[in-house]
């Protein structure tokens, strides 16, 4: 069983912010980004590569501003709107998205992404231009804490949801509708000779990840208190394709690890300026080098189209 | 005699000037095991794209009881209970031997249930029953690029059953099969499809199993039906031996 290992790591996690105080905040944009990462690996199971995902976690922290300044100020509302924000960006984007492949999906996201970051950052009198936008302290259950107060429970709040989420999309994974959006990988031919449609295996995929990245950019917009256009900055989707790779393709707890592992790093390299680029890129090459089979996975031909 | 099943009328295609169908007309009757033989390139892979959507003729149609359904997609005539086994085998090789059927069971019953696993007690039953009709059983843990090219001939077999289909439409079921397991594959698909009810549809490279199974011969030849009718009477036809059984 990996219950027993998984649940001693949660609760590692759980304990850690109390004995290293400056890990909280680490720990909360670790898992903010992990939600986002695993919306990623979702598509990557289909074999597609969204290089604009963090379009999805920069509207929902955005939405969350937004709605924040309209006067809604509970924090489970506000990450319930958020995620629908984030699933129906999703549904909107994807419905044109995943008519495409390889590069053109790639490329597609990451042209929508940089619309939406360029609208981000000119449209001063509403978004705030590259100031952004506070996201102010909600109030929890109708109590406003002070914000350190704050902040720790919104840490083991993300903990929770961190659990609940990915078992949740574990079931998803290894339900028909899974299994079909990992089909599109290797067989599309063969997907469409059963009756199935796979512009909707792909499009209930895309939502599902656009939800899980939005999710990611409401918990961040708390954790930091500000959403800013770079939110959205493509270097932002590079390093949640990144994060899903380092993971390991298809299983739900590498996101979260890849992400932890990254910010963990990030963490400790910034003492040493200028390295960092450095250091993730060494680190992706070890990692690529050592797990051939996952990225292998990824640009594995497919079936020969001539029946 | 009754409505056909399957009817293509007055097919016409070419790929850059060489006809793969020229004027073709043919029909399969409830309960037929239709066996459809011709030299290689003749055109009968083609006739089956053609019958199951995936390309589109020049002209002519093909009626499935009666419905004109030349113009939808292979996934709309699968729908309405026509399989298909591919002369290549079409799985999603990455996956398990197991998953392959289950995803083409569920397919016909609960695909959109995002909650319920694909993996259930009743469809992994029905699934090595399917698996174990094609001699397949030993293998359903495995993952099927590992499987050699014959038993991925017979796991594509098995899929297009899982299907439950009115109508299958089989390319050459034997081809890649060893010569050992051909008869005895033969022998359970024609139990299974009678048990069930399925008309078939086969292209045949193998005189013999053509000889045995077929209740109807169709004669391919560049893009035209040559001949036509019961097995013997199409094998003492001289022309036929002398272009396609010879060649075969
Ligand atoms: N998509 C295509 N594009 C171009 N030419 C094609 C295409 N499909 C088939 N052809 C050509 O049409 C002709 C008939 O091909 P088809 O595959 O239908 O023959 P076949 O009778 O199934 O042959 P075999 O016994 O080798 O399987 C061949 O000359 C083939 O090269
Ligand atoms: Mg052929």
């Amino acid at each position: 069983m990996r219950t027993i290992p998984a649940a001693i790591a949660v609760l590692m996690l759980a304990v850690l912010p109390i004995a290293a105080p400056w890990l909280q905040f680490v720990l909360t944009l670790a898992i903010a980004k992990g939600f986002a990462a695993l919306g990623v690996a979702v598509l990557l199971r289909a074999g597609l590569i969204s290089i604009g995902h963090a379009m999805f976690f920069a509207a929902s922290a955005y939405g969350v501003a937004f709605l924040a300044r309209a006067g809604i100020n509970d924090l489970g509302l506000l990450l319930i709107l958020s995620v629908l924000a984030g699933a129906l960006a999703g549904a909107v984007a994807g419905s044109f998205l995943v008519r495409y492949r390889a590069i053109f999906f790639a490329m597609l996201n990451l042209a929508v992404s940089m619309v939406f970051y360029a609208l981000c950052a000119k449209l001063y009198g509403v978004t705030g231009g590259t100031d952004g936008m506070p996201v102010p302290v909600p109030a929890v259950f109708g109590i406003v804490f002070a914000e350190p107060v704050f902040k720790s429970v919104l840490f083991y709040l993300s903990l929770a949801l961190m659990v609940l989420v990915g078992l949740a999309v574990q079931r998803y994974l290894n339900s028909p509708l899974g299994h079909a959006l990992s089909a599109v990988n290797t067989n599309e031919i063969r997907l469409e000779y059963l009756g199935i449609p796979v512009w909707a295996v792909l499009l209930i995929a895309y939502v599902i990840s656009a939800a899980l990245a939005g999710l990611g950019g409401a918990i961040a917009g708390f954790a930091i208190g500000r959403v800013v256009p770079d939110f959205a900055f493509w270097t932002a989707s590079g390093h949640l394709v990144l994060i899903a790779v380092l993971g390991g393709i298809g299983g739900v707890p590498g996101a979260f690890i890849g992400a932890l592992f990254l910010e963990l790093l990030h963490s400790a390299a910034v003492t040493v300026t200028d390295s960092w680029n450095l250091i993730v890129g060494m680190t992706l090459i070890i990692v690529i080098m050592f797990m051939p089979q996952g990225v292998y996975g990824l640009f594995a031909r497919k079936e020969a189209s001539s029946l | 005699m009754t409505r056909p099943i399957l009817e293509a009328k007055g097919l016409h295609v070419a790929f850059n000037g060489v006809k793969a169908a020229d004027d073709v007309s043919i029909a399969i009757h409830d309960g037929e095991f239709l066996a459809i033989i011709g030299p290689n390139g003749s055109g009968k892979t083609t006739l089956l794209n053609i019958c199951t959507g995936y390309i589109r003729p020049r002209s002519g149609s093909v009626l499935l009881d009666g419905h004109d359904i030349t113009r939808l997609s292979p996934r709309a005539i699968a729908r309405r209970g026509v399989a298909r086994a591919f002369q290549i085998p079409q799985l999603f090789s990455a996956q398990r031997v197991i998953d392959n059927m289950m995803l083409a069971l569920a397919a016909t019953d609960g695909l959109w249930s995002a909650v319920r696993p694909l993996e259930t007690a009743t469809r992994r039953d029905e699934a090595k029953a399917l698996l174990d009709l094609v001699g397949l059983a030993g293998d359903a843990d495995r993952i099927s690029s590992a499987l050699p090219e014959g038993h991925r001939k017979l796991l594509d077999i098995a899929v297009a059953l899982a299907l439950k289909p009115r109508l299958l439409l089989l390319d050459e079921p034997t081809s890649g099969v060893s010569a050992l397991e051909r008869f005895p594959l033969m022998e359970a698909l024609m139990s299974a499809l009678r048990q069930r009810g399925i008309t078939a549809l086969f292209v045949e490279h193998d005189m013999d199993v053509v000889a045995r199974y077929a209740s109807r011969v169709l004669v391919w030849n560049a893009g035209n039906i040559m001949a036509q009718g019961r097995p013997d009477e199409v094998f003492s036809n001289a022309q036929v031996r002398q272009r396609v059984v010879g060649v075969a």
